[in-house]
């Protein structure tokens, strides 16, 4: 009708109308925009996560170039003899006797400059409770108090079982909180909102104290000060990263000795004890298990309870006992039915998983052939020859690998502690570890669960397994348990249920990859033992940025280190891109490059998303991939007069290189001598097939030597390539980004060094 | 005719890659399922801006309910309680979704589709412009606090109070207390580039 109020409501209808559509629209752009985060969130977590495990694989490739080094290796000059003897012999300390060692800490004096925090033993929670207060001031502990410390905790460690069992009747709850990996931030976040250590609250702290941050010395001071002070409900579990040899990869031998630089070694040396005192479980009411990585289908907590768990110091030197002939064979049979997968590194067990067969749940004997170790790799060998290294280089290599640590004195003197609680009847001599007993040490401290069902070789870690949902429920089951508790794995969310919610990681580093990168968390468990959990990010900038800035900082910092693998390949790359120019125009799909920058770099990752940030320009959907890489290589901050390829080869084996040159330098100086430099790159080279040829190697260490005086300091040569800003003369037409033009030094002509 | 043809196959091809790709990101038992509560953050970074009630038709389409497999989000609330603390949210607690997954093998023909067809395209920037034009009754060029939340939680497909709040968190300029909302399309569509 035409009456005034309908035409009124027929106005409201309409703009009601309107502005239902308007809202809708609106909504529906913004949660396209949020989708559009969480997966450029989720493909920066995926990144971070893919470089880390490639990280970890190198260590598997730095164990074969040891293993080839004693099969390959003939020292052809007298220098050469000499340095192969001193990469694997120790270096003697000018101090013989190791056992006075502990009690050393008498001697040093404290001067009245010192103005830190002051420990007496025995120590008082006041003590402890000071620490934490020093530290959050940045204050550092003397190196006396420091060995003081850490020859109380070893007393006191060694008392313990393996298995902690703790009781809730004493404390009305218990907190468990993972990983710190040196993050001091977090440790004292965790005691201010979770309250300190006391008789009514208990901690369990479950491994991976060190490496990667910078404040691991200050958090172990925190961890073992608090241990002594309430034993009974303070409680530490060892993580994969409390290991002596991991330390030299990943940053905490090199924080202990840029802190300590006089007493250091010292201080190294007791820790490499006190990490193989660490308890290896803590179980709770006899139904919660907490341990660092995970099980496997043959853990065998009564056989893990006995054990001398001092005996095992480090993943990378697995000494045991001699090996039957027959596990030989078997071994051998193990290694032809593999061989197709290609050589696996002799401390990795094979395979396990089968397909649904009964057999895989059976007891250990049944499995034995199918856990023996393989052989290095090295070349293609037939199986019978394969036995025969494998007989002579696994002797040989546990040998070598024991002496390269540097550490520790010969067989005779080595662990005098540990046999001090022993009472071995026989011959008197030291029990080793039987490899049964190594294994089950490695498979707590390196596991990781997986949705499939099943057990199988941790290829990625290197280490321990992967196990599945059916290996958990039958570890709960044999030994009624109710749930276990681990962590060794980053989550986003700090934590992270899996299995049917048997398993529960926790992690307590926030912002482990970056700031920004995800939360940390700690697990309380009350008297039924219900999780309750806390997250926090301990960091107070992230929390101001919204999440579209969070998300952009930790991305960025993914991609700068992304586009750094890509470059670390630029040859390979180049080799592939080719390949697919078929026309030889120098162009190719983006699609090819995808596929291309996949099968070089193996990371699993979604090139196809992450395209539009890695590639700035391309026109029709084609590249030019020549100028990407140069690209690339312009990013990466260099030295003038660098031979791209040579940097490019540095940065792939960058993190090797470094372990290798900290295990050279066997007295943790932080140098190295040019020669032994020049040495090691050639034995390296070789073995990795790399192209590049020592002169060259020479004279980027000459450059570097700026006191002229014929030593390397280790740091400066992994950070020098870095540092300057890199004036690339333009290349001629010539097709690799590694051309030189006439001016480039003298690659081209044979020098001494 | 065998030209189009070609380049169809391609592009199809090219399709089944990126859908792929897309949907491992978030397949994280590596067992070509996704939990179904991530499939539209899948689809939307596919390119497609579907409104919710186009993602739940899409859904019914591909979607295996229950039991099978667990995925590991889901939590109960009784057992657990999470607290954020250092962050902009208050304590919440998971409440029960419904639960399952979707299959590779169903969402990739039916994404496909989709994708060849063009369906559910990204929405222009003066477009989007307009609609918050249409709300901004009084023409001033900005809507406050308010009445953006009172639009974005009781019209349309209302947000949950977690997106109203990250939302308010980059719109909202304290000062005035208020949304320019001309300038928070052009740094939003900035960001996207």
């Amino acid at each position: 009708m035409g009456s005034g109020t309908s035409t009124q409501h027929h106005f409201a209808f309409q703009n009601a109308e309107r502005a239902f559509k308007a809202a809708a629209l609106i909504q529906r752009w913004y949660r396209r925009y949020v989708a559009r985060l969480e997966m450029r969130r989720r493909c920066t977590w995926n990144i971070f996560q893919s470089i880390e495990y490639a990280g970890q694989q190198d260590q598997v490739k730095l164990h074969d170039f040891f293993s080839y080094l004693m099969d390959h290796f003939t020292p052809s000059s007298h220098n050469e003899r000499d340095f192969l003897t001193r990469i694997f012999t120790e270096e003697r300390f000018a101090q013989d006797s190791q056992m006075e060692k502990c009690s050393d800490y008498e001697s040093i004096e404290v001067p009245d400059s010192y103005r830190g925090p002051h420990l007496s033993f025995p120590l008082l929670p006041d003590h402890a409770t000071a620490l934490v207060e020093a530290f959050r001031l940045k204050q550092q502990l003397h190196a006396r108090y420091v060995l003081n410390l850490l020859y109380e905790t070893k007393k006191h460690l060694v008392q313990l079982p393996n298995i902690n069992r703790v009781s809730t009747c004493y404390s009305e709850e218990i907190t468990v909180c993972g990983d710190l990996h040196g993050q001091l931030d977090d440790l004292i976040f965790i005691f201010y909102k979770n309250g300190l250590p006391s008789p009514e609250r208990s901690y369990v702290f479950n491994g991976d104290f060190v490496d990667r941050g910078k404040d691991s010395v200050e958090i172990l001071m925190i961890l073992f000060a608090f241990m002594l002070v309430y034993p009974k409900e303070f409680h530490l579990n060892r993580g994969n990263h409390e290991d002596h040899m991991v330390n030299l990869r990943y940053g905490f031998t090199k924080e202990v000795m840029s802190k300590y630089k006089i007493h250091g070694k010292e201080i190294l040396r007791t820790l490499k004890d006190v990490f193989c005192w660490l308890p290896l479980a803590t179980l709770i009411d006899e139904k919660v298990l907490i341990l660092h990585g995970g099980v496997s289908d043959i853990t065998d907590l009564e056989l893990l309870d006995k054990i001398e768990r001092c005996k095992i110091v480090s993943i990378m030197r697995c000494k045991t006992r001699q090996k039957s002939e027959n596990q030989m064979e078997e071994q051998r049979i193990a290694n032809q039915k593999s061989s197709a997968q290609g050589p696996i590194p002799w401390f990795l067990p094979q395979s396990r998983s089968l397909p649904s067969s009964p057999l895989r749940l059976g007891p250990y004997k049944a499995h034995k052939s199918s856990r023996s170790s393989s052989i290095p790799s090295g070349g293609s060998l037939d199986g019978r020859e394969l036995s025969q290294r494998v007989r002579s280089s696994v002797e040989l290599e546990l040998e070598r690998c024991r002496q390269q640590a540097g550490l520790l004195v010969t067989e005779e003197k080595e662990e005098p502690s540990c046999s001090a609680s022993e009472t071995d009847s026989d011959t008197g001599e030291l029990r080793k570890p039987t490899q049964e007993e190594w294994r089950q040490v490695v498979d707590i401290l390196w596991s990781d669960p997986m949705a499939q069902e099943g057990c199988k070789a941790n290829t990625i870690r290197g280490g321990g397994c992967y196990f599945g949902p059916d290996v958990t429920e039958q570890l709960l089951q044999k030994y009624k348990l109710q749930f276990l508790i681990r962590s060794h794995e980053c989550k986003p969310e700090g934590y992270e249920f899996c299995h049917n919610r048997k398993v529960l990681t926790i992690f307590s580093a926030s912002n482990y990859y970056e700031v920004g990168s995800n939360r940390g968390a700690y697990v309380k468990l009350g008297p039924a033992l219900t999780p309750h959990i806390v997250q926090y990010q301990a960091n107070k900038v992230t929390h101001t940025l919204t999440m579209r800035q969070r998300i952009s900082r930790v991305e960025e910092s993914a991609l700068r280190a992304l586009r750094e693998k890509l470059f670390a390949h630029s040859s390979n790359l180049l080799i592939e891109f080719k390949k697919h120019d078929v026309d030889k125009v120098g162009l190719i799909t983006l699609s090819d490059w995808a596929a291309v920058v996949e099968s070089v770099l193996h990371l699993g990752l979604p090139w196809r998303m992450l395209r539009p940030q890695l590639v700035n320009s391309s026109a029709d959907n084609m590249l030019e991939y020549k100028s990407w890489l140069k690209n690339l290589a312009e990013e990466q901050l260099s030295r003038e007069n660098i031979q791209s390829s040579l940097l490019e080869t540095l940065y792939r084996n960058r993190s090797n290189l470094e372990t290798i040159f900290r295990i050279i330098d066997s007295d943790h100086s932080g140098f190295i001598s040019l020669d032994e430099l020049r040495q090691t790159w050639k034995l390296f080279s070789s073995h990795m097939n790399i192209d590049v040829t020592d002169d060259c190697i020479c004279d980027l260490a000459r450059s570097i030597d700026f006191n002229k005086d014929g030593n390397i300091d280790i740091n400066e040569f992994l950070e020098a390539f870095r540092l300057v800003e890199k004036t690339c003369p333009e290349g001629d037409a010539s097709e690799c980004p590694q051309a030189t033009n006439a001016e480039d030094s003298g690659c081209s002509s044979p020098g001494t060094c | 005719m065998a030209d189009e043809k070609d380049r169809e196959e391609t592009a199809v091809a090219e399709f089944h890659k990126k859908i792929k790709e897309a949907f491992e990101v978030f397949d994280h038992e590596s067992n070509n399922t996704v939990d179904v509560r991530e499939i539209g953050t899948i689809i939307r970074s596919l390119g497609c801006c579907p409104s919710e009630g186009e993602l739940h038709d899409l859904i019914a389409e591909v979607f295996t309910p229950g039991s099978e497999g667990t995925p590991h989000l889901h939590v109960p609330a009784d057992a657990i309680e999470i607290v954020q603390i250092h962050s902009d949210s208050q304590s919440f607690l998971e409440e029960e979704e419904p639960t399952g997954y979707i299959r590779f093998e169903k969402f990739l023909p039916v994404m496909t589709e989709i994708l060849l067809e063009r369906r559910y395209r990204p929405i222009p920037e003066d477009v989007l412009l307009r609609a918050f034009e249409v709300l901004d009754t009084a023409k001033r060029g900005f809507l406050t606090k308010d009445e953006l939340i009172k639009y974005m939680t009781e019209e349309g497909e209302p947000f949950s109070q977690e997106e109203m709040e990250e939302m308010l968190s980059a719109a909202i300029d304290p000062e005035s207390n208020s949304i320019n909302y001309k300038d928070y399309i052009s740094m939003m569509v900035i960001d996207e580039n």
